[in-house]
């Protein structure tokens, strides 16, 4: 079924009675060409391995339902405000794709190109910005720098003249914005199901079947499935399902709280980061004004994090604009990240023949999701990686190759 | 969290700052032939568990000691905590 203007009207005029499901829900076949393992980044893997690679014979296997992980955990913001050459391009590609995503798939994400400006405190820090914004530019992104004219008026309640951290202006990318993140998997899923992937829910990975250094199929708490080539895309359990192929990864899992405060009317122009500490926020189309700030910063696969970052989050928040604390809090929320050691992703092979990995997306993974989902379904059809992924690979720390962003050395609490 | 300091009693999570697991005690040694292979794994590879972990913390905020602390990384419930200095020695470390 298309979705159209025209098909809700009749749909509206017939009692809504024609409406589907918009994925089947089959059981396990024996075998496949191609087993993904974990729905949010594999979903979009699926969809891209199906409709531009191909590919024939896909399931995708998820522990939980649609949604329920990492999908359904993040803060909704998309941008490409990358410096490293290994990072940017491939963040790029992935905005390209959020661009192109709504009408590709046929279904409505709520893709909100609505601007991010990471705000700036310092003439450094001005430098360092401007720096990032040509950087941007030289990708085919866009960038511009705003003074404290420019930016007073896209967000006049932002604390212009705090003592400690006064406000010089920021970095502004007008095609970043948000998206709502659960019609993200649930378009791919649509689309994907439509081109005849096998979306397997409940369906969790209980080991992987190798024989030579050879991966054969995994193990499922819904019995065997034998593939051709398996990709694990199960970011915040990496560790855990990797394991069982007896891969340790360089990853930490951490968690990382996220925050809404009740519905406000349209305050904010986009998403605002800040530049003296860690903290960033957009309104949701609800208006809830959806928060962050760091991750806790001791290992955690418990979801839920403690008060000391709460309030270290508000501290920022407050700080940037002071309005917000006359907000109250509706809920918080806390995710598990794979904290990579150099603060970047993995889309690569495994020492194991037809085990890929696709992981370590730190606090990046929701933005990624499109570019991360088309580089694995490139490296699981050609068994080689895509351009704009080429440097995110498991031995770097071997090499010497690190993709620290930041520029910090080996600590796995970056982002 | 709280974290029942061996000698100063229960402390909050927020006086420590954490470095993370408890292996990183175990520096290889650089006249290893194998030192290059080891110090990647000894500084990049984790076993990340969930479930038990014996991980390091500092006491920053107190007595600047070094902590061995024993926690469920899916309850963050602290089982056990002792001076690293006695946990490294336990290993053999300092011979």
């Amino acid at each position: 079924m298309r979705y159209s203007a025209w098909h809700i009207l009749k749909q509206g005029l017939t009692g809504n009675k024609g409406w589907q499901p918009m994925w089947r829900e089959p059981e396990p076949k024996p075998a496949y060409d191609f087993v993904i393992v974990g729905a949010g980044h594999g979903m979009a893997a699926a969809y891209y391995l199906a409709k531009v690679f191909r590919a024939k014979r896909i399931a995708v296997l998820e522990k939980g339902w649609l949604g329920s992980g990492n999908t359904g955990r993040n803060t909704t913001i998309i941008r490409s405000n990358y410096l490293m050459p290994a990072n940017q391009p491939f963040y790029e590609f992935s905005m390209k794709l959020w661009e192109g995503l709504e009408q590709e798939l046929n279904y409505n994400s709520m893709v909100s190109q609505r601007g991010i400006m990471n705000v700036f405190h310092s003439d450094p820090q001005r430098d360092a910005a401007a720096r990032r914004g040509n950087a941007m530019l030289f990708s085919g992104a866009d960038a511009e720098l705003l003074n404290t004219d420019d930016l007073r008026r896209k967000a006049p309640f932002l604390d212009f003249e705090n003592a400690r951290f006064p406000i010089k202006g920021a970095l502004w990318q007008p095609r970043g914005g948000t998206v709502r993140h659960d019609a993200v998997v649930w378009g791919y899923a649509r689309a994907a199901d439509a081109l005849g992937v096998d979306i397997i829910q409940n369906c969790e990975v209980t080991g992987f079947q190798i024989q030579d250094g050879v991966c054969t199929g995994v193990e499922t708490s819904k019995g065997p499935v034998r593939a051709g080539r398996v990709g694990v895309c199960v970011a915040g359990s990496s560790s855990r399902v990797m394991e069982k192929a007896g891969i340790r990864l360089p990853v930490e899992s951490h968690v990382l709280q996220a925050f809404v405060s009740e519905g406000l009317k349209p305050a904010l122009p986009g998403v605002i980061t800040f530049g003296a500490g860690h903290f960033y926020v957009s309104q949701s189309d609800k208006g809830g004004l959806v928060f962050g700030g760091d991750i806790d910063g001791y290992n955690s696969y418990a979801q839920r994090g403690n008060l000391p970052t709460v309030e270290d989050v508000c501290e920022g928040g407050m700080a940037l604009m002071p309005f917000i604390g006359r907000a109250r809090l509706l809920r918080m929320w806390g995710g598990v990240m794979d904290m990579s050691m150099d603060g970047s992703p993995f889309i690569d092979r495994t020492a194991i023949t037809g085990l890929y990995f696709n992981g370590g997306w730190c606090y990046g993974g929701f933005k990624a999701t499109p570019a991360s989902g088309y580089c694995m379904a490139h490296l699981l059809a050609h068994d080689r990686s895509h351009a704009t992924a080429s440097q995110f690979r498991l031995d770097r720390f071997l090499r010497g190759q690190l993709i620290d962003e930041k520029g910090v050395g080996a600590q796995p609490n970056l982002h | 969290m709280i974290i029942n300091h061996p000698l100063l009693g229960p402390r909050d999570a927020a006086e420590f700052t954490y470095l993370g697991d408890v292996s990183l005690i175990n520096r290889p040694d650089w006249k290893d032939a194998e030192a290059e292979r080891k110090f990647h794994d000894y500084l990049y590879l984790r076993d990340n568990p969930a479930g038990e972990h014996r991980e390091l913390w500092y006491h920053e905020q107190g007595d600047r000691s070094w902590l061995v602390v024993t926690r469920d990384t899916v309850t963050h419930e602290v089982k056990r905590v002792e001076l690293a200095r006695e946990a490294a020695l336990a290993m053999g470390r300092g011979k």
